[in-house]
């Protein structure tokens, strides 16, 4: 009788990429209706697209390479890259600009770049870098979010596809009608204009803790990252590494000067802290890997977001950070590797 | 008796993984029938394969010599029954030294008639140390844990430490094997007899018998015959149920919170690790004069009808065992001589049982190789090495074949349990590609020692000749002028009938 033969280990795999990316988009689900619900069914509309685009180029980019495109679409990465851009738009974006992010995270980012598991970049925030310099107005136009109180215009489902589309408002509406300033806009210009903490709070857009809406849609990116911890689909290290690297610095500030300084609960509820935390820097490819690497690799990106927000000329700088440390990232695997067993301690202890 | 105690040290990494062990160990350990045919192959052990003492022809006994140590390590074998031998020929094997190796074959007479035993070791007590680890040499016992690094030679360098703790191996972390569970459940005494000669022989005060916590039934025997032996010195250890933490460095740090240096041994740490099994041989030879004729094995996984342990003859081949153990189910397809994690396949039952094989893995449905992806550098490897190696990054090295950053990346601290390959989600063949490695960097430090023996020859040679060549000649230059000096006439006599000569012509 002839046996097959195979190499050892011969049990079958625990894990596979599909399905860790697949519940990556999962855990996305409860931030993504938190999103439509504070500002409109645009976020849909630009999923939609990115996703097209994505996945699109994706698969012409496998044909040009001469691979499977299947083999590429199977794994679900570029929608991930998708959903992260997707997020990071304002919820009013006319399809090009989107477009023009999701192919230039696929095609230049990822592909040009070797495909998955090669690129240096963070596929999903060099799209949006891209975006945000080439359309600075319209990455800023963000309506105000769903509450009771606030003075914000409702556009109809027909009206925002139009404007998805053509990039036109309805007639009567202007953008200054419909865009407000995001909390982190509010705060640093007010700052910078000598106005104290505790004045720009006074704002009906700003919340408990970060602005109203945001800070609720950042509670379910936490549900969704901690949902993604417990199944070990990503690791505590980047995510406390990133929270840290903010918070402990804006800490401080604000002890040292707290009418000058936004809270440390402002910057963890603004802008896109806890979406990057959890799901933009646990990127695996783009991160650093051994485990104090990773910590190292979120601190970094927690720190440089607050001196972009502190210091720059960027009201949120959650993508800037993230592509900063995905250069240092070879650096930061080279100088913390763990120590091999035996190689530490050489005798007995 | 002895509670047992849990570990003191940490195992980074590891992986808890599906026992399989429940369905071959109901039954106790069964005896396998004299087979018609045995295959002993020369070299069962790690080292210098045993030269045969016997002739094509001639008729051996049961635990008779048939083939002798030759080389500083190796261990001797011993015809398992009794039968005439057939052949010494090449033989398909599960060893490491590839698909066929040189292998003695008997054909049984079935009487299974033992040789007498000519002495008495049962007072070891009496022998000093050195005799004894002689004595244990010729018993041609080697680590049964699947090492089967010989035995005697592993003690003897351990004499040249100061060891402070024996260990014996009962952990057996790999799925689905059992032989260790069932022979500490069935041969305590054995086991804890074989301890105490190797605390005679090596001057230890203190033996830890190291057990998984997913055996509770040996650790029970264990300890009652502890129990009733009344050594303090023995102590059984629980070891928490995590794979690998049977492997010997791994145990050492388990065990003792030591750490066994890069390329050392556990004896550089004042340790020394034997297989339960080993133990239990080590006593059958000293005490009964049986030397390694035969081991208990498992047979077990899904393409083997009646998974079970048993006690075989060595050189009965894996076939004739399944045939024991009720056949192949319909759909048996792998056969692994080993465990499902380090284990090696192979294509034929044709193979022999031999003193490393702890088990016999027959498995019906092949998981289907899933294709192999791009790493996506997610560090799960890395999580669960159980040397804390990196080995998403030690494959980028390995593909590049960069050997200085291969070893700067612990290739060879590599242990190759598979931890790696279970958790890899883009299914890469991570230790396939470090055995590879390693063979490599292995046959490469060969060919350059080879080379460079070659070279010192070559120029050991033309020095010679240089040597020669200018002795020949300063003699030759002596020759000539002793020769002018002592007669100086005859020269020129020689010189002038030469001229003479000439001139005539």
């Amino acid at each position: 009788m002839e046996f097959v033969r195979r190499e050892a280990p011969y049990l079958a795999p625990k894990a596979d990429v599909a399905s860790m990316m697949l519940q990556v988009l999962v855990a996305l689900i409860p931030a993504a209706l938190a999103h439509v619900w504070y500002f409109g069914p645009g976020f849909l509309l630009n999923l939609i697209i990115a996703s097209i685009f994505c996945v699109g180029s994706e698969a012409l980019m496998m044909r040009m390479r001469g691979r499977d495109p299947s083999i590429a679409l199977a794994d679900y990465s570029a929608l991930v890259t998708a959903a992260l851009l997707a997020f990071a738009l304002p919820s009013l974006t006319p399809w090009w600009i989107t477009a023009t992010g999701a192919l230039f995270a696929v095609i230049v980012a990822k592909h040009l770049y070797g495909g998955i598991g090669f690129n240096i970049f963070n596929p999903a925030m060099a799209g949006y870098v891209v975006i945000l310099v080439a359309f600075p107005m319209e990455m800023n136009l963000w309506v105000a979010p769903r509450m009771g109180d606030i003075d914000y215009v409702n556009l109809t489902v027909l009206q925002t596809v139009v404007y998805t589309l053509s990039g036109t408002l309805p007639d009567a509406l202007g953008f200054d009608a419909i865009s407000r300033a995001t909390p982190l806009d509010a705060m640093q210009s007010g700052l910078r204009t000598m106005r104290t903490y505790a004045e720009i709070r006074t704002n009906p857009m700003m919340g408990d803790f970060g602005g109203r809406g945001w800070e609720w849609i950042g509670n379910f990116f936490a549900i969704g990252g901690t949902w993604l911890l417990v199944k070990k689909i990503i690791r505590w290290q980047i995510p406390a590494g990133v929270l840290a690297g903010l918070l402990v610095p804006a800490g401080l500030m604000f002890i040292f000067d707290a009418s000058t300084n936004a809270s440390p609960g402002f910057h963890l509820f603004s802008g896109a802290t806890i979406l990057c935390a959890f799901f933009i820097a646990t990127d695996p490819v783009s991160a650093a890997t051994s485990p104090k690497g990773r910590f190292v690799y979120g601190v970094g990106i927690g720190f440089l977001i607050y001196a972009i927000r502190k210091w720059g000329s960027f009201a949120d700088g959650v993508a800037f950070a993230v592509l900063l440390m995905n250069m240092a990232t070879p650096a930061i695997d080279y100088i913390t590797r763990p120590p091999i067993v035996g190689h530490k301690r050489g005798g007995r202890d | 008796m002895s509670a047992p105690t849990y570990d003191l040290g940490k195992l980074h990494g590891g992986l808890r993984l599906q026992a399989h062990k429940q369905m071959s160990t109901a039954e106790p350990i069964r005896q396998v029938p004299v087979p018609e045919q045995l295959i002993l192959p020369l070299a069962q052990h790690a080292g210098d394969p045993a030269q045969p003492v016997v002739r094509i022809g001639e008729h051996v006994l049961k635990g008779q010599l048939i083939a002798e140590c030759e080389g500083s390590l190796c261990a001797p074998v011993h015809a398992s029954s009794s039968g005439t031998i057939v052949a010494i020929e090449p033989w398909p094997v599960s060893t490491r030294h590839g698909d066929s190796a040189p292998c003695i074959v008997i054909n049984c007479d079935g009487k299974d008639t033992a040789i007498g035993a000519d002495e008495n070791c049962a007072a070891y007590d009496n022998l000093v140390p050195e005799d004894l680890l002689g004595n244990i040499l010729l018993g041609g016992i080697a680590g049964l844990g699947g090492a089967v690094f010989p035995t005697a030679q592993k003690l003897m360098q351990a004499t040249t430490c100061d060891i402070e703790y024996l260990i014996l191996n009962g952990v057996e972390c790999e799925p689905y094997i059992s032989c260790d569970d069932a022979l500490m459940r069935e041969y305590g005494r054995e086991v804890i007899g074989g301890a105490q000669i190797l605390m005679h022989a090596l001057h230890v005060g203190v033996c830890y018998i190291a057990v998984e916590s997913d055996k509770p039934v040996a650790i029970q025997h264990l300890g009652e015959v502890l129990a009733e032996i009344d050594d303090e010195r023995i102590a059984i250890k629980m070891v928490p149920t995590i794979y690998p933490s049977g492997g010997e460095d791994q145990l050492v740090q388990l065990v003792t919170n030591r750490e066994v240096p890069s390329g050392g041994l556990p004896s550089d740490v004042g340790c020394l690790v034997q297989n339960v099994g080993t133990a239990a041989a080590i006593y059958n030879w000293i005490i009964k004069h049986q030397p390694l004729i035969s081991r208990v094995t498992t047979i077990t996984g899904d393409g083997v009808a009646t998974p079970m342990n048993v006690e075989a003859r060595l050189g009965t081949t894996v076939g004739d065992i399944v045939r024991f153990a009720g056949g192949y189910t319909e759909n048996a397809e792998q056969l692994i001589i080993g465990g499902p994690m380090t284990g090696k396949s192979v294509t034929s039952d044709r193979v022999p049982l031999v003193k490393g094989t702890n088990c016999i893995l027959v498995l019906s449905q092949t998981p289907s190789v899933r294709p192999e992806m791009p790493c996506i550098r997610c560090g799960d490897c890395a999580a669960v090495c159980p040397v804390q190696l990196l080995p998403q990054q030690l494959f980028w090295n390995t593909c590049a074949n960069d050997e200085k950053k291969m070893r700067s990346y612990g290739l060879i601290d590599c242990i190759e349990c598979g931890c790696c390959d279970l958790v890899c989600p883009s299914h890469i063949p991570l230790t396939a590609s470090f055995r590879t490695a390693k063979a490599r960097i292995r046959e490469q430090a060969d060919e350059k020692a080879r080379a460079e023996r070659a070279r010192h020859r070559f120029e050991a040679r033309n020095d010679r000749l240089e040597r020669d060549q200018q002795l020949r000649e300063e003699e030759l230059a002596r020759q000539k002028e002793t020769a002018r000096q002592a007669a100086p006439d005859a020269i020129a006599e020689i010189l002038k009938r030469k001229q003479d000569a000439a001139d005539e012509d």
